[in-house]
């Protein structure tokens, strides 16, 4: 599956998983497209694959897995911090985000 | 496969003697019986709660008549509200070996604990005259839960269980997956497969119950791991928990200790019925893992990313890793490494297959990771359920 780093679960998905730890500033050639990675991510995390507005649903598995809580750019790291369940808050050890 | 039979009919695949405390208080004396004897098939299992509990009861009942045990010691304080009377006779009738030890009614703990030795040794060579038989695939109750998900689970481990959970069902094996707070955001997509239209509106008010239980408790069925391993929200987490149920059709419910009355694919509505009660539905993997054996399961396949290192009492655990790194990292108590699929190097079907072959062997008698590490984890704890209590115990 990992020939590349990420990988794009569904064609209408607009974030990619990654399966491999990237850095900062690689290059990722996916889904016809070369994505530049704004910041490091671990292996499980998504990566925009394109321009999110805000309000938009986020989309994996060719399904939506929640909304953008601001303009996410492709490229960048989607998780807590820009999005949200549309169900139930999620928690972490120290906060609790989407309420 | 070979298997133990027992007087009931029902087959085993482990013989295994449970040291029951019916109330926290008793739990020490138990615990020291359980370990003198220091024997891999005496295992110790318990309810803490002093007050009686419907659910508590018939999943008890369950769980020692459970396929996988042969007999039953049962240690009760005395004054706790634990139907004692009826969990010897429902256990006697099932023709197992039983004995109850009352502590107040034996000397306390020291005496108790003596005569629990004696009792176990007489029914662990009881347990050893018990015939050895074959059973089939389709005899077999499967059941699969996740835990410390994270964001590989829904690529590589949970899709292997469902590759899986397809090939046990077209040999006629049954299979039951779980959890429907871990099923918000994908109802609609599951109710598809429902064999009935009504089924299908069953199916989705169970997702719709579990959402507002968890939404009243103030937190969704998602850990902190969860986050941290690139899951960012519930219905993400979902997507990758409904991966384990594989692609056959749905052809019904059923509630924690509830046997599936036919085969094929069952979902098990964990979520308690009514306003909340007594807290979380399951306040930990271990409880999912006691309720699928409650409800038949001889073997529970457990996926993970984080890395969850538990087994269980009474039915073995398989544990079949997500993510490559956290494998590397605990390969020690994972049978299964499902971070190939990550890694590029086998498919989501060779996996399933691999998992496969692990049942058989573990229904022959290999044991699992866990096993061999001694992980028999229980816990038990208050629910209330509509469809479970004294008339369903009947």
């Amino acid at each position: 599956m990992a020939e590349n780093k990420f990988v794009q679960l569904h064609p209408h998905d607009n974030v990619i998983v990654c399966c491999q730890s990237a850095q900062k500033g690689e290059q990722i050639n996916i889904a016809n497209q070369v994505i530049t990675l704004d910041s490091s991510v671990t292996i499980g995390h998504k990566i925009a694959c394109q321009d999110i507005a805000a309000g938009e649903q986020i989309l994996k598995y060719g399904a939506s897995i929640g909304s953008a809580t601001e303009a996410i750019k492709t490229g960048q790291h989607v998780h807590l911090h820009n999005m949200k369940s549309d169900y139930i808050a999620s928690h972490t050890r120290h906060s609790v985000t989407g309420e | 496969m070979r298997c133990y039979l027992r007087n009931d009919g029902s087959k085993g695949i482990r013989n295994t003697l449970v040291v029951v405390y019916l109330v926290e208080c008793a739990h020490h004396v138990a615990r020291s019986i359980v370990n003198k004897m220091d024997h891999p098939d005496v295992q110790l299992i318990g309810f803490p709660g002093c007050y009686p509990n419907n659910y508590a009861l018939a999943m008890m009942k369950n769980i020692c008549t459970h396929p996988n045990v042969g007999g039953v010691l049962l240690v009760s304080l005395g004054c706790e509200g634990f139907n004692r009377e009826y969990l010897s006779d429902a256990i006697a009738e099932s023709g197992r070996p039983v004995n109850t030890l009352v502590i107040q009614q034996n000397g306390g703990t020291k005496n108790t604990i003596a005569k629990g030795i004696t009792q176990s040794q007489i029914m662990l060579e009881q347990l050893a005259q018990c015939p050895i038989e074959y059973m089939h695939l389709d005899e077999l109750v499967i059941g699969t839960i996740c835990g410390g998900s994270d964001g590989t689970s829904g690529i590589s481990a949970n899709p292997a269980v469902g590759k899986c959970f397809d090939r046990l069902i077209s040999a006629d094996a049954t299979c039951i997956f779980e959890e429907t707070g871990e099923l918000v955001g994908c109802e609609q997509i599951m109710a598809h497969r429902a064999e009935s239209p009504e089924l299908a509106k069953q199916l989705i008010n169970c997702v719709v119950k579990a959402e507002n239980y968890y939404t009243k408790m103030g937190y969704g069925s998602f850990a902190p791991g969860n986050a941290e391993g690139g899951l960012t929200t519930q219905e993400e987490k979902s997507m990758g928990a409904y991966a384990k149920s594989g692609a056959s059709q749905i052809n019904g419910i059923i509630k924690p200790g509830e046997k599936p009355n036919k085969k094929g694919l069952f979902l098990m509505d964990v979520v308690p019925d009514g306003e909340p009660m007594f807290g979380f539905p399951n306040i930990s993997d271990n409880q999912e893992i006691v309720e699928m054996i409650a409800s038949g399961a001889h073997i529970t396949l457990f996926t993970t990313g984080r890395g969850s290192v538990v087994g269980s009492a009474i039915s073995p655990v398989i544990k079949i890793c997500a993510n490559p790194e956290t494998y590397a990292n605990l390969s020690d108590d994972m049978d299964i490494n499902a971070g190939a699929v990550i890694e590029g190097s086998k498919t989501v079907k060779q996996v399933g297959d691999e998992i496969f072959e692990l049942i058989v062997r573990v229904g022959n008698g290999e044991q699992t990771k866990s096993e061999q590490m001694g992980h028999q984890e229980f816990l038990l704890t208050y629910k209330t359920f509509d469809s479970i209590g004294p008339a369903c115990l009947k």
